[in-house]
């Protein structure tokens, strides 16, 4: 029985100028052509601030390959929001050092290449203060 | 910033709705992107609605779409031009009571658990109370509205290279990768006076009793303020903190009351660990 196919998430960084625009249009633009189901945010970080459910959806929803930034700080940014990635099962694709060929087909292939930071030990999620 | 949900956009392409070719799917989703939204592009028939929040389904449906239900609104994307869209999303916005987008620049920062210690450099060190503890008395990002925006000060004081700003230019800021060169540099460690040649708090209360002195004998208020410019530009260099950041700092009063206040919170997280 084949495995279900990963979701694929595309960030479009929409409030820095850190990932090339050439390079966040032409990813998505091929995304676009592809005719795959997919889930496009404008910013992961402000999504991240607001900690939109979203987030623990899709990071519970199974393998998930990730357009985005550097994997470090997408694993920061989904824990920071109370939704862990699975670290077996996610792979993030950096737009601000990739090119968009190379992030396009690793997006679109199929194989989840898991990429994540191994984790020692994380706080719980924000809580109101205590002291 | 509002916790409340967004409004979370579907374009749907399902039974009962026309394709889009990719020009048309790829200009919906730059338009709507650019104005702040998630959106969950799909061809299955069904679409599921958010637990939270409000849901809007586009689409270039054969029928006309179902009227507004409790929480789901659809909308045909038929003839529909960019600008149009993006006014019919942002009714649809306003109509649910979502949040706005864009109002704030999500500047923060990240905490990488795998490298923290949890030693409360962070805590002692931010003014403006971005840091707290959880109820075990590990640090953690509480108030993310606070952040000074483009400025990574408190990065710099962070021993093991733990806080991250992605949306800074450079790593290990950024979540690039730590290399050891970067924690061997002076700027990494965990003295906060390596930081700016000196406490950068205690600099700016003696440039300010300076300036007040001079002013007092001088009545050279352009001098007195040149002077704390230069001492700003400095800081500002040295740090790669905007020196608008510097700029709002508040009296020298304050941010020794702030700064205690911050040590004593840090001070008691340490020793109940």
């Amino acid at each position: 029985m084949s495995q279900p196919l990963p979701s694929i998430l595309y960030c479009h960084c929409q409030y820095a100028q850190v990932v090339p625009k050439e390079v966040k249009d032409a990813v998505l633009r091929r995304l676009c052509e592809s005719g795959v189901a997919f889930e496009a945010v404008a910013d992961l970080c402000e999504m991240s601030a607001r900690r939109d459910p979203a987030l623990a959806r899709l990071a519970s929803s199974g393998a998930v390959k990730i357009a985005a930034c550097f994997p470090r700080a997408v694993k920061g940014l989904f824990h920071q929001s109370g939704a862990d990635l699975p670290l077996d099962g996610a792979e993030v694709l950096n737009m601000r050092v990739q090119s968009a060929e190379e992030v396009g087909a690793a997006l679109l292939d199929g194989v989840v290449r898991p990429n994540l930071p191994s984790k020692h030990t994380a706080p719980s999620v924000a809580t109101p203060p205590s002291v | 910033m509002s916790l409340a949900p967004a409004l979370h956009v579907v374009l749907y392409e399902g039974s009962g709705a026309e394709p889009l070719s990719a020009d048309e799917r790829f200009g919906a989703l730059s338009t709507l992107l650019e104005q702040g939204y998630a959106i969950s592009r799909t061809s299955v028939s069904t679409v599921e609605k958010p637990e939270q929040g409000a849901l809007l389904v586009l689409g270039k449906f054969r029928a006309t779409p179902p009227a507004t239900d409790t929480g789901v609104r659809f909308h045909n994307l038929a003839n529909l031009a960019p600008a149009q869209l993006a006014d019919l999303v942002e009714t649809a916005r306003a109509e649910a009571d979502a949040p706005r987008h864009g109002a704030w620049k999500p500047w923060f920062p990240v905490i990488d658990y795998d490298r923290c210690t949890n030693c409360m450099q962070c805590l002692s060190f931010c003014l403006f109370g971005v840091y707290g503890v959880d109820g075990e008395k590990r640090i953690q990002v509480q108030n993310n509205d606070n952040c000074k925006t483009n400025c990574p000060a408190c990065s710099r004081v962070c021993p093991e290279a733990a806080i991250m700003f992605p949306k800074y230019k450079a790593g290990p800021i950024n979540g690039d990768l730590v290399s050891d060169a970067d924690l061997a540099k002076e700027k990494m460690k965990v003295d906060i006076s390596a930081l700016l040649g000196g406490d950068v708090y205690a600099m700016l209360r003696l440039r300010s009793e300076k300036a007040k002195s001079r002013f007092s004998k001088e009545r050279d208020s352009d001098k007195a303020l040149s002077e704390r410019q230069k001492c700003l530009i400095k800081l500002a260099a040295a740090g790669d903190i905007p020196p608008e950041v510097l700029m709002s700092l508040p009296s020298p009063e304050e941010i020794v009351r702030r700064a205690a206040e911050a040590q004593a919170k840090a001070a008691a997280a340490l020793a109940e660990q």
